[in-house]
């Protein structure tokens, strides 16, 4: 297990060099000079060649790249040039706005969907269950943002509830939460309510009836905590889905976070930040993949190489 | 497999094993008829197909006409069922030619991916070895991002016009097809047809091409059709965010970020085009799923 384990650490590096590498490339060979950024258009040659040099942009790439590797080992994201702060500086502080997002998202996702799937198991084609299955496909096909504009639309601006946008106190990540949490839940659902129905067949459960257990301590304790390991699968595929979901999310609920500080670097083409940003984001998808692997190793005990 | 194997087979039977599907072609058109949801899905793709093509003829306005004294109109004003945006234009109208919109991006972005993803997938199977490691090690990578982000990157970088977001769209996802048709692959290399046309001096390409990619047709179409709801999905969120479809074209994505200006004033702006991607992109779910359904039912 540790082999394996040192072996996917061993990989994130090259996998992570050859990403930034990529996002380095795909920056500077885009039609859109930086510096016109920084000082218009209309500047004269003298001052656009000065700001240039100070930000290292007058280098052969190949050298403006391992400049940059050099720094991000030293823990230096570079400076972005719209705002002048230092990206690393940025990403501490919009990363906690972003991850209490998805923490809620997640919550609200998964404590719906598995209750939700356990009975549709339970009272297999049944009116649960066809719900179950109505969710998903729904919220597999619906725009999220879309979602987040109807809840806005009836609890914010209708019921007056929960405050539309902003960052403050709980009551307005409820919104973004079900927003980002909600379409996922049928999909959860359907592959909980599938994995206790394999579950439910095997031999241990028979022996755990015939000991004379109740019903209810049977189904939580022995097949759903079982039947619970494809779904630790599906969390690691989820960290992909909410930082994707809360890039526009983050926008529409007007919240300071990672996905929001992306797209204001791409509509500004801030490349510190986006190339800082899009580092950051593979590295936490690359490592949670290689974490939700060593959660299913656990998890399921018969796996242990 | 590299050594001479005497085949029993006469050539001419291999020659017309060639392009032979195995797919019980007649069972499948059967299957799905019986099933509820495969037959909406279908119904619904149909509908936005002549939709999209007859879009002109059935639209009651063209894409240019404005009237600004009638904007925001609420559903159901006269002659406009769906009600207007904020310049007067009537939402009914607007919708229905922003399915050409989404039709055509769904049908390119699919395509890039497949031709992308099974062409690499084939060879990453078919050939094994370091090619493969690299491949796979590819698709590794384009999944380090989220698609969403990666998309509206690309996008950025290339330049905010539709053409540009079918292209994205495609280079986001080819992974999928890659993984799919290298498990596949990988299990019919060993088949004895292969090594039989191998024998008879096929040349790789020709056996790749006649042989093994018939084969594996079956989960490919049903990842095609779900991927065109994807794509759907990403074209309308890119264009919420302001890197799709330019004005004056309709996409829904733009008519809904137009309507999140005026959600209180005029909530149908957001309601309407959301209900189209969502009918949409079901329509494409179900079909999808219920092809894989009617194409292996062992697959249940």
């Amino acid at each position: 297990m540790a082999n394996y384990l040192i072996k996917r650490l061993l990989l994130v590096v090259p996998v992570l060099i050859v990403t930034a590498f990529l996002v380095f490339l795909a920056l500077h060979l885009s039609p859109g000079d930086p510096v016109d950024v920084i000082v218009g258009p209309i500047a004269p040659e003298e001052v656009r060649d000065r700001v240039r040099t100070r930000l290292g942009l007058d280098k052969p790439w190949p050298v403006q790249f391992l400049i940059y590797m050099g720094n991000i080992v030293q823990g230096d994201l570079g400076q972005s040039i719209l705002s002048k702060r230092s990206v690393t500086e940025m990403i501490t502080e919009k990363l906690p706005v972003t991850a209490e997002l998805g923490v809620a998202a997640f919550a609200v996702a998964y404590l719906l969907a598995i209750p939700l799937g356990t009975l549709a198991a339970l009272h297999r084609n049944s009116f649960i269950d066809w719900i179950s299955m109505v969710l998903a496909l729904i919220g597999v096909s619906m725009p999220g943002f879309w979602l987040a504009l109807l809840l806005i639309y009836a609890f914010a601006v209708n019921l007056r509830i929960f405050p539309p946008t902003g960052h403050e106190g709980i009551e307005s990540l409820v919104l973004p939460a079900l927003a980002l949490g909600l379409p996922r839940v049928g999909k959860i659902a359907r592959l909980t309510r599938s994995s206790l129905l394999e579950v439910v067949d095997q031999d241990y459960i028979r022996t755990a009836r015939a000991k004379g257990l109740r019903e209810r301590s049977v189904v939580s304790v022995h097949a759903l905590r079982n039947a619970l390991i494809p779904i630790v699968s599906l969390m690691g595929l989820d960290l992909g889905y909410i930082v994707g979901g809360s890039v526009v999310l983050e926008a529409v609920f007007a919240r300071p976070g990672i996905g929001d500080m992306m797209l204001q670097a791409i509509y500004s083409r801030d490349f510190p930040v986006l190339q800082g940003g899009m580092f950051v984001l593979a590295l936490a998808i690359v490592l949670s993949n290689i974490l939700a692997d060593v959660a299913y190793v656990i998890v399921d005990p018969r796996i242990r190489h | 497999m590299e050594e001479t194997y005497e085949s029993p087979v006469p050539a001419s039977v291999v020659e017309s094993l060639e392009g032979r599907h195995i797919g019980r072609r007649a069972g499948v058109w059967a299957r799905m008829r019986r099933s509820p949801g495969a037959m909406t899905g279908l119904v619904i793709v149909v509908f936005l197909l002549v939709v999209a093509t007859a879009a002109d003829l059935i639209a009651a306005q063209g894409i240019d006409e404005q009237s600004l004294l009638e904007a925001l109109l609420p559903p159901g004003s006269a002659g406009y069922p769906l009600g207007t945006d904020e310049f007067g234009r009537d939402m009914l109208s607007r919708i229905i030619h922003g399915s050409r919109v989404s039709l055509q991006v769904a049908i390119i972005a699919a395509t890039v991916s497949a031709a992308i993803g099974v062409t690499l997938g084939m060879i990453s199977g078919y050939f094994g070895g370091t090619l493969d490691h690299v491949i796979q090690a590819a698709v590794d990578i384009s999944w380090a991002f989220p698609t969403v982000l990666l998309a509206i990157f690309l996008v950025a970088v290339l330049g905010p016009n539709l053409g540009n977001v079918m292209l994205a769209v495609g280079l986001v996802y080819w992974g999928g097809f890659t993984r799919l048709v290298r498990g596949q692959v990988l299990s019919l290399r060993e088949w004895e047809f292969i090594s039989a046309a191998r024998t008879i001096g096929a040349s790789d390409w020709r056996i790749m091409f006649k042989h093994v990619l018939p084969n594996i047709a079956a989960p490919v179409i049903v990842m095609f059709t779900l991927m065109m709801g994807d794509a759907i999905l990403i074209e309308a969120t890119l264009s919420f965010v302001g890197m799709g479809a330019q004005p004056p074209t309709p996409s829904w994505g733009s008519i809904l970020a137009s309507g999140r200006t005026y959600l209180v004033l005029a909530p149908w702006v957001t309601l309407f085009p959301g209900i189209a991607i969502m009918l949409t992109v079901l329509g494409f779910n179900l079909l999808g799923d219920g092809l894989r359904d009617a194409l292996d039912p062992r697959l249940r």
